[in-house]
């Protein structure tokens, strides 16, 4: 992976360190659905799926753009120097937000909890935008929305598909309102997806909730999510807490959502990457 | 009208001296006439006091107090005409958002809003202003209703949010709310949102995006309840009025920002003292933008719009990297 051209991006870059997430350094990895301890090496060699229940572990945002594209060094990625800002100035009892931004900028080697690019998978170029749920949970700071924004304007600017794997818990409180209008902003700038005539797949992963789910991640051209991830406005413990009832298990996952007409389809991870290209071929391949 | 708000309780004490003395009625002295004039104007200098340093909370307590107009009511006192129409033409008519055809100041216009109810009955009609994906399906049908025959929309805001149950996610409430947000933004009619009490969070932008956005001055926005942020930020909901503070969530305050158009004056004591005084205002600033963006040619106004959501949010500095 690296970083875009300057006379592509516009701007020039001034080398900042790699913003890619590197793989957490434990030797085992307990799967959270069947327990079963796994050997971090050999999970990764199946593309972070547990070997014995199928369990999709949730990924950085550098993990997924590999597991998508034909070559991770070939991936320019693009505005990593466009860093957070703290426009409230928020501090809370638990945290500094500026502090809060910092320590998930060194936990995760990302600089925002969204990657944007070019890259290209099965030959076809195509922009692509991944959220990365261990950057603050994914949300939707003003910063992670404008770089949405952005990976959607270049998709309409070099005419190629678009694709977003979501992973996000929703909002961003410490924006207040900078991060409730992204997402206007984001579901406003896909609409220039249409002058060009290009798709936009959004790829929900676990797990996919609140703000993001209200706005571009279900605005998708065609809608794909990997199996039994948490997909939903609310989210399960969210909604059984406000209406004081047990759901059915299930409520709120992929499965929930092909079920209800939401999406077009649960893709397993080992599969993404071909399903993804078999379907652009349909719009990119004359 | 009852003092109910705790800061409010030196003004229910004031009222209360004027109503003991109003109640001898004929046998009213020239002395008690005296005090009731000074008291009644000393009921007004403390209400000016009191609502001219409101804190962030004690807006939110305001800009949900229980007899504050409501959608319904700025429909009723704003339109001298109105046909409403219901349903989403799909599942159901969700009494959450209500809309219809109205004619204001000589204009006609599609108004709609996110309605509460006002009493036990209502509310429940209501489920209290939060809407199940059919409210935002049939704010939906009712904009493109609009475009379709050249009506600008008036859009009223109040809701603490959207529906958060089982049916709601069945029918799919985000992609109701997606769809509005993209609808909003390329619709080609003027857009005139009002946040007129509570703006929470997605719930309230699924109506919420136009070309202008205007707040009452003792409206709130918010991206997640003050009480759930005060939760999860400060580990304590009791911490809402830090969180409420923190946030930013004033009219004032998102004016400053950059990130609403307009606030709106509220009658002293707030609106909820007088709903007349408070339809009048918004009248008068709904009419103001109205007549600016039906001047534009429908190609700029979209322009213009699309423009102001694209950069929303994100300061200059920002913007040029
Ligand atoms: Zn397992």
């Amino acid at each position: 992976m690296r970083e875009a051209e300057p006379a592509l991006n516009g701007t020039g870059l001034n080398g900042a360190s790699s913003s890619v997430q590197a793989v957490p350094d434990k030797i085992v990895t307990p799967c959270p659905r069947c327990r079963d301890l796994t050997l971090r090496r050999e999970l990764e060699k199946t593309l972070m799926i547990c070997p014995r229940c199928g369990y999709h572990h949730r990924l950085t945002a550098k993990q997924r753009i590999t597991y998508l594209v034909d070559d991770i060094t070939a991936f320019q990625e693009y505005d990593r120097d466009l860093t957070p800002q703290d426009p409230l100035h928020f501090v809370s009892r638990a945290q500094v937000y500026a502090t809060k931004l910092k320590e998930n900028q060194n936990e995760t080697e990302l600089s925002e909890a969204v990657v944007g690019g070019i890259g290209t998978i099965e030959g076809i170029r195509v922009s692509l935008a991944v959220m990365d749920f261990h950057f603050i949970g994914g949300s939707m700071g003003m910063v992670a929305g404008e770089r949405l924004a952005r990976a959607m304007d270049r998709a309409a600017d070099m005419a190629i598909p678009l694709i977003i794997c979501s992973a996000s818990g929703g909002a961003r409180m410490q924006e207040n309102i900078f991060s409730l209008f992204q997402l206007a902003k984001t579901s406003a700038t896909l609409t220039r997806l249409r002058n060009v005539k290009m798709p936009y797949i959004s790829v929900l992963t676990d797990p996919t909730t609140g703000g993001v789910t209200a706005s571009f991640a279900s605005l998708g051209d065609v809608i794909l999510a990997e199996p039994n991830a948490m997909v939903g406005f609310a989210g399960p413990r969210v909604i059984e807490q406000a209406i004081h009832q047990r759901l059915p298990s299930g409520t709120d996952t992929s499965e929930f959502v092909l079920e209800h007409g939401m999406i077009d389809a649960v893709v397993d991870r080992r599969s993404l990457r071909e399903t993804i290209a078999r379907i652009l071929r349909f719009y990119t391949a004359s | 009208m009852s003092y109910e708000l705790e800061f409010e309780k030196p003004l229910q004490a004031i009222d209360k001296e004027i109503q003991n003395l109003k109640k001898r009625g004929d046998r009213l002295r020239p002395e008690d006439q005296t005090k009731i004039a000074v008291l009644e104007r000393e009921l007004a200098q403390r209400t000016a006091e009191i609502y001219a340093k409101l804190t962030p909370w004690q807006r939110v307590l305001v800009a949900r107090h229980k007899d504050r107009p409501y959608t319904a009511d700025y429909i009723r006192l704003l339109c001298t005409d109105y046909f409403e129409l219901r349903g989403d033409r799909r599942f159901g008519d969700d009494r959450a958002i209500i809309g219809g055809l109205a004619s204001i100041d000589g204009r006609h216009v599609v108004i709609l809003g996110h309605q509460k109810g006002r009493d036990t009955k209502e509310k429940i009609e209501a489920n209290f202003g939060m809407a199940h994906p059919e409210g935002y399906r049939k704010a939906a049908r009712l904009m493109r209703h609009a475009e379709q025959f050249g009506f600008p929309v008036i859009s009223l805001v109040d809701t603490a949010g959207a529906m958060l149950d089982l049916s709601a996610e069945e029918r799919g409430i985000s992609e109701s709310i997606a769809e509005n947000l993209q609808l909003m933004a390329i619709l080609r009619t003027p857009i005139v949102v009002a946040i007129i009490g509570e703006g929470g969070s997605g719930g309230a932008l699924g109506i919420g995006v136009g070309d202008r956005v205007l707040m009452l001055e003792n409206s709130v926005y918010t991206v997640a309840a003050p009480e759930a942020a005060a939760s999860i930020l400060w580990k304590d909901s009791n911490f809402a009025p830090q969180a409420a503070e923190a946030m930013k969530i004033t009219a004032p305050e998102l004016l400053q920002l950059g990130l609403v158009d307009r606030v709106v004056p509220e009658p002293l004591g707030g609106a909820h003292r007088d709903h007349h005084a408070m339809a009048d205002q918004l009248r008068q600033a709904l009419t103001a933008e109205l007549n600016e963006l039906c001047d534009l040619p429908l190609d700029v106004l979209c322009a213009r719009r699309y423009e102001k959501w694209r950069m929303v949010g994100i300061p200059a500095s920002v913007a040029a990297v």
